[in-house]
């Protein structure tokens, strides 16, 4: 709780308001500190009383669901100020066995756990598949790696910021084939929150106003043997809808903060998004698409795969690195005069899918 | 005092693999499994197949459901193979397969991939159920080569 007190406390400074002036919270899960009912406890333990209290549980769209609930609350009039808080302290709290062993259980009990399920190894299915349909190379999910580290040197509070080659990543432990040790994400301590408020308080708040201008969701299964698709998942519906409500493009775009739990999710959602028709990410990323300098510099921070990944939390670091850039203070990751920032995250096995298309006032 | 707790009562469970616990949806096809069977779910109204099952048809939320018995056959659809076994319970086993595999009345199950040789494991490889048997009793559907 803790440390979600603490990015509480500095996210309310960060918007010049009052801890008094939050009417919402929403807060995530935890793993380390698991409960029902986590936004009462967050909120007792930090003594406030707000008009609404909500937890939220959707895996790694955790964050960006938040994000699309409280521009709803606000958007509406229920609230004026809504706190989004996340966090989860998964490298020292818990046993790196333990949070292996903790994400397994989002298998089906029944028809995956009995089988030896694995998060990676869920994600390995889908690596699989999707080289099959579309040429995707190892190679160029590993680029996917080498530029996120690129990205986190450039950060100081990233968790890995030792330079990597692609010769590291071909040589890094398999840990489900294809997927690499390099190929998957970090276990981290972290939190991150954000305060979005009403429209209409703007002229009280700092400048320049970061915007919501569009969300979405989709979703087509829970658990990876009950898709429809390995190829074709719900974030194809969520920027859609997000990019419609913002009436924009994905060539719109100068900054992307994309989920990437696995160099094989980015992969697979700039494609279904649109960035990249299907079979073309792979030859653009290895070409720099994607990295500062690119055509669509992803993760600026270095995602989950190099900054840190946090549980909730992870995804919350995609939002807030989207709002550094849109301010222009992302110093050496800043991507020059960003005006529009996409921001994607996802849950379960490709399951939950929430995008976000931000602008500046 | 609560995270030492709930420490040791992971590690325990986690050590013994996980076996199915069967529900009132699920019954009928752990079940056909102990009678080395592969059971699936047929819409009567809509007349389409589905997997997991459920009270209900996924496809047009009439139904009635029936319970059918698969012939077994299918393919690989996709797979992988496990070098870090996600709790203690499955270390012994890895490396281990585990794939999709599409089954021929057109629904897919996740099963480990028996009895084929890692290297000769490829998409489309045409596979057949097999049952293992459980530390409960229980016979859990497999995939293994077709004979």
């Amino acid at each position: 709780m803790s440390l979600h007190a603490t990015v509480a406390l500095g996210a309310v400074a960060d918007a010049g308001l009052q801890m008094s002036d939050v009417d919402g919270v929403l807060c995530a899960y935890s793993f380390t500190e698991p409960h029902i009912m986590l936004a009462s406890v967050f909120c007792e333990y930090m003594g406030i009383h707000p008009n609404v209290a909500t937890a939220i549980q959707a895996g790694g769209a955790t964050a960006c669901v938040m994000l699309m609930q409280a521009a709803a609350l606000v958007e509406s009039g229920v609230c004026k100020h809504v706190l989004c808080v996340t966090g989860d302290n998964r490298l020292t709290g818990m046993s790196r066995d333990r949070a292996v062993a903790a994400i397994a259980d989002v298998g089906h009990p029944q028809f995956e756990r009995p089988y030896g399920f694995s998060i990676p190894g869920a994600y390995a299915l889908v690596a699989q598949r999707y080289m099959h349909e579309y040429g995707a190379t190892l190679d160029q999910l590993g680029e996917i790696a080498v530029t996120a580290r690129r990205h986190a040197a450039l950060h100081p509070h990233a968790q890995m910021r030792q330079p990597m080659t692609l010769d590291d990543v071909r040589a890094s432990k398999v840990i489900a084939s294809p997927l690499r040790m390099l190929d998957c994400c970090l276990i981290s301590d972290g939190a991150a929150a954000i305060v979005v408020s009403a429209a209409t308080t703007a002229s009280a708040l700092r400048t320049p106003g970061i915007v919501v201008r569009g969300t979405g969701q989709g979703h087509t299964h829970e658990h990876i043997f009950a898709a429809p698709s390995l190829t074709s998942f719900g974030c194809a519906q969520s920027s859609a809808t997000a990019f419609a409500r913002a009436g924009m493009t994905p060539r719109d775009i100068a900054v992307a903060q994309i989920y990437d739990s696995f160099t094989i999710t980015l992969l697979v959602e700039l494609e279904s998004i649109g960035f990249f028709g299907k079979g073309e990410a792979g030859p653009a990323i290895a070409e720099g698409a994607i990295g500062l300098g690119g055509a669509l510099p992803c993760n600026t921070h270095g995602g989950l795969l190099s900054y840190g990944h946090s549980g909730a939390a992870g995804g919350m670091f995609h939002i807030v690195e989207a709002v550094q850039q849109l301010r222009g203070t992302a110093g050496a990751r800043q991507v020059p005069d960003a005006a529009t920032a996409f921001v994607h995250g996802d849950g379960g096995v490709l399951s939950c899918h929430c995008s976000i298309v931000l602008g500046r006032d | 005092m609560s995270e030492e707790k709930q420490s040791s009562k992971k590690d325990v469970s986690a050590s013994e693999r996980p076996v199915p616990v069967p529900n009132a949806d699920s019954r009928p096809y752990w079940d056909a499994a102990n009678h080395k069977s592969l059971a699936y779910q047929r819409c009567d109204a809509c007349g389409q197949v589905q997997f997991p099952p459920r009270g209900h048809c996924v496809h047009c939320h009439r139904g009635p459901l029936r319970w059918e018995t698969s012939a077994g056959r299918g393919e690989i659809h996709a797979f992988t193979v496990i070098h870090r076994a996600p709790t203690p319970a499955f270390r012994a086993a890895v490396p281990y397969a585990m794939a999709l595999v599409d089954f021929s009345e057109g629904f897919r199950l996740l099963l480990n991939v028996q009895g084929v040789a890692l290297a000769d494991l490829r998409i489309g490889l045409p596979v057949q159920v097999t049952f293992e048997e459980l530390s409960n009793g229980q016979w859990l559907p497999q995939a293994g080569p077709v004979s």
